[in-house]
């Protein structure tokens, strides 16, 4: 129905916009001057027709399901029924208006099902006349207008200006929903666990919130040392130090060799096979670390007489460095090549070798560069999520042993959060609690990071 | 003296030469890894593109099927096959005790009794009559055939019983047991059982998915780039914007994932599990890269094409619309491309919105419930089964065909259309 009237929309601003660029050429046949190219005019008029059906298609959108529902349930209020109840009710009846309803139907929702449909059908027939009056009178009033030959590439402009920064909103739009979605569940989360025991609690074993029935009443003494994050964020940080004890010294080393050894061959081959690390999904990764690495890292400490964990915090930091290498190698190869010719010059005249130019001259020069493209290394590792949650354990072990296992904050994110949530639950509150906490972390690296490598970029630019 | 001199030059020159076989050795383990990596993904996925069919003789004999003289097609339909597919494989040894017949049933997948229903349904004249029928053999039984499975191993570590082994390696002996191309890993939909077990669903889901996110992120990337590359007037809040994308681009993924579980299902009640919440979500995710290269692309047109629309008489918008933004489509297109390459290797943000759902239908709108290629693999990495580590493998080898495909077509597409300005 909706797509029948969305086509219905379109093809009317068609022929709008072929009406208005006709009035321009009987306009332009009377001689006089158009101010504005014939197609301003089509234009013009197929943007009048839009407007409406927008404002009122979104107008419906918002208010015709909140509308029915409060007339549906109109029938109810005074029976003292609870708003739960309510809501049940109601989707029950949506559930039979659909014909997908497979309980015992009584004779109370029977009605309000028809009622239901009557509206949702009231509304729809509504909707459609509403949709089609105002575009005609809209358009109408827009043709009157452009028949005195008034202007119409600047509101035709304006309005497309209008479109285009409403576009880059989007971005603004999209931190705002990040933290608006953490936000409240963190807040409700932290009315029940203080957010001392959360930052400086050593227990996280959020399954102990499992065992609740949902009927008792919260009792915030019963989560006492069950969602201590310490564990998780010393595992996080621990995971993400031997993933850059891997990538950094690999990717500086071939950044820096790319961008002053190579030979223009190796660098052309050589560039792109390191960048498909970067293109491979971490699932992939993770697949890797828990099938290959994993039990490789344990078959080797046991021939060596080590406890190794099959789930080692070795493998997955290991395989995420290898992820990060790319990242590393190439941001510290751009950087580097931006570094003027004229200090390598200078360096080679004074009758240092190439490794020592490198060494005295080029690093410290590019040095906040490199700094920056390992900030975001590191950003990368706290957030990667795949990775951690195949090959690592899933269990908070507070330790500092690599061949043991320990789980991160996305980890647990993703193990909270697998399969049916009940929002409002504290284990599921604890999660977006984490969430927060790693937006927070990275938001902070990364703003850093691109501010070194911007203030770098502008130093040589 | 001077041969102290030379002694340090010596230790200079060597000095070199070790940062030099630094650098080299740094980029041979880069490309170590990824060769292991591929080496490793290929030789473990590679069999997974055959199945394995054990050929058994079936006697469709109508008094067991409970089909009457002259059945009609509706007849065949709901004729029961199991008492016939049951003895055709009990067949198979005649001295077998009832513990024994019931092994040799699970020698074959539980979809046996379909396959030689649909023998019949091709061929309705074999009734009465004997036919040797390809059967799907168990996916374990598949695995010790491609010798993924070790024999050796105690009988009560085996999912395979040394009597299933002897009765299996008879029929190899004669020739019944045969490996063709594994159709139905591409055609069926995801199941429990290994051998039946395709990517259609997750293929299907994943292909939704990206739509909507194309659908969503391209138009509304390009916009905002021309507006920030073009009109945007140099202030406070165009700077904001700014760092926004670029905080955005670097923010991890699984942020996204709450995101959509918090706002698209939370408070806008979308449908869960399905390829629409899935491609909004991963369409925020692609936002900032797909504005980032239309940006950089539109910047690399130079102004003196703009000006010489402008001398022309042509308003900001029609110098815009008609000359800055043609030329800098292959390179926005080809930034877009790999942004979608980047959403479709994405698995945890729609992990948390879903997508993990055991589906065994095949999507046929956003709107179904459906998996994606790496949720898939995903999902069946944690599955215990061994039949399924070569599905995992042979799933990760079309995954990155198609990413290794994008790629490249972006790559074409630059190349081939981009304007080099000298």
């Amino acid at each position: 129905m909706n797509l029948i009237l969305f086509t219905f929309i379109v093809l009317l601003g068609f022929t709008s916009y072929y009406f208005g660029r006709k009035k321009a050429y009987t306009i332009q046949s009377t001689k006089k001057r158009l101010t504005a190219l014939p197609q301003f005019y089509g234009y013009y008029l197929a943007i009048w027709c839009a407007i409406p059906a927008f404002i009122i298609f979104s107008l419906w959108a918002i208010f015709e399901p909140t509308i029915v529902k409060l007339l549906v349930l109109n029938d109810y209020s005074n029976q003292g029924y609870l708003d739960d109840e309510l809501n049940l009710i109601y989707e029950k009846t949506k559930a039979l208006s659909r014909g997908q309803f497979t309980g015992e139907i009584t004779p109370f929702i029977e009605a309000s099902a028809e009622k239901y449909l009557s509206l949702r059908s009231i509304a729809q027939s509504s909707k459609v006349v509403i949709v089609l009056s105002a575009i005609i009178a809209s358009v109408a009033y827009a043709y009157k207008r452009i028949s005195s030959n008034s202007r119409t590439r600047e509101p035709v402009e304006k309005f497309l200006n209008a479109v285009l920064f409403t576009a880059s909103l989007a971005a603004i739009l999209t931190t705002v929903g990040i933290v608006f979605s953490l936000i409240f569940q963190t807040i409700d989360f932290f009315k029940v666990i203080p957010l001392f025991d959360f930052v400086f609690g050593t227990h996280w074993y959020p399954a102990k919130a499992f065992v609740r029935d949902s009927s008792e009443a919260l009792d915030p003494t019963m989560y006492s040392d069950t969602f201590g994050a310490v564990p998780i964020f010393a595992g996080t940080f621990f995971i993400a130090f031997i993933a850059m004890c891997v990538a950094i010294p690999i990717g500086l080393m071939s950044g820096i060799y790319l961008a002053e050894y190579a030979s223009y061959k190796v660098r052309q081959y050589a560039k792109p096979l390191i960048e498909i690390l970067a293109g491979i999904p971490t699932v992939v990764y993770g697949f890797f670390a828990a099938l290959t690495v994993g039990p490789f890292l344990k078959e080797l400490g046991t021939s060596m007489g080590l406890e190794v964990s099959a789930e080692s915090a070795l493998a997955a930091g290991g395989v995420m460095g290898i992820m990060i290498i790319p990242f590393i190698s190439s941001l510290s190869d751009d950087v580097i090549t931006s570094v003027p010719q004229s200090l390598r010059d200078g360096s080679y005249a004074m009758g240092a070798t190439k490794s020592e130019t490198i060494k005295r001259v080029i690093f410290p020069a590019a040095l906040p560069g490199i700094v920056g493209s390992i900030l975001l290394g590191v950003s990368r590792a706290i957030g990667e999520t795949m990775i951690v949650v195949m090959a690592s354990g899933l269990a908070a072990n507070l330790t500092l042993n690599p061949l043991e296992s320990t789980s991160t904050i996305t980890a647990q994110i993703v193990v909270i959060l697998i399969g049916d949530q009940a929002f409002g639950d504290p284990k599921t509150q604890a999660a977006f609690a984490l969430g927060m906490s790693l937006f927070l972390v990275t938001l902070c690296l990364n703003i850093v990071a691109l501010r070194v490598v911007k203030k770098y970029r502008e130093k040589y630019e | 003296m001077n041969k102290n001199k030379e002694q340090l030059l010596n230790k200079r020159y060597k000095a070199e030469q070790r940062f030099r076989l630094y650098g080299q050795s740094a980029i041979f383990m880069a490309l170590l890894f990824l060769t292991i990596f591929i080496f490793k993904i290929f030789s473990t996925g590679y069999s997974a593109f055959q199945k394995t069919w054990l050929i058994v003789p079936v006697t469709f004999d109508a008094e067991l099927m409970m089909l009457e003289q002259n059945p009609s097609k509706e007849d065949i339909q709901d004729a029961d096959y199991y008492d016939i597919a049951l003895k055709s494989m009990a067949d198979l040894d005649l001295n077998a005790n009832e513990d024994q017949e019931n092994e040799l049933k699970r020698m074959v997948s539980y979809f046996f009794e379909k396959e030689i229903k649909n023998e019949l349904l091709n061929d309705p004249s074999l009734i009465g009559k004997t036919k040797e029928v390809y059967l799907t053999a168990s996916d374990d039984l598949d695995q010790v055939f491609k010798g993924n499975y070790p024999r050796d191993l105690p009988e009560d570590q085996r999912r395979v019983s040394d009597y299933q082994l002897k009765i299996f390696d008879q029929l190899v002996a004669n020739g019944k047991v045969e490996s063709k191309f594994n159709i139905s890993f591409f055609t069926n939909a995801d199941s429990r059982e290994a051998e039946l077990a395709g990517i259609a669903s997750s293929f299907m889901g994943s292909i939704f998915s990206i739509l909507v996110c194309l659908m969503i992120a391209f138009p509304v990337a390009v916009l905002a780039a021309i507006y920030l590359e073009e009109f945007a007037p140099k202030n406070r809040f165009t700077d904001f914007i700014e760092v926004n994308i670029n905080n955005l681009a670097a923010v991890p993924s699984i942020v996204f994932g709450l995101l959509g579980l918090g706002v698209l299902l939370a408070i806008f009640q979308l449908p869960r599990s399905t390829p629409l919440v899935g491609g909004i979500t991963l369409s925020l995710m692609t936002l900032p890269t797909i504005i980032i290269a239309a940006r950089a692309s539109l910047k690399a047109v130079p102004p003196s094409i703009r000006e010489a629309a402008l001398a022309m008489g042509a308003s900001r918008m029609q110098t815009t619309m008609h000359h800055t933004v043609p030329l800098s489509m292959p390179g926005t297109l080809s930034g877009t491309i790999i942004g979608l390459a980047q959403a479709l290797g994405e698995t945890a943000p729609l992990i948390l919105i879903g997508m993990v759902a055991f589906v065994n239908t095949i999507p046929g709108s956003p709107m179904d419930p459906a998996a994606s290629l790496p949720v898939q693999i995903y999902i069946w990495a944690e599955s215990a089964e061994r039949g399924f580590v070569e599905k995992v493998s042979a799933c990760i080898m079309v995954l990155l065909g198609f990413l290794i495909t994008m790629n490249l077509f972006a790559q074409i597409i630059r190349h081939k259309f981009e304007k080099k300005w000298s």
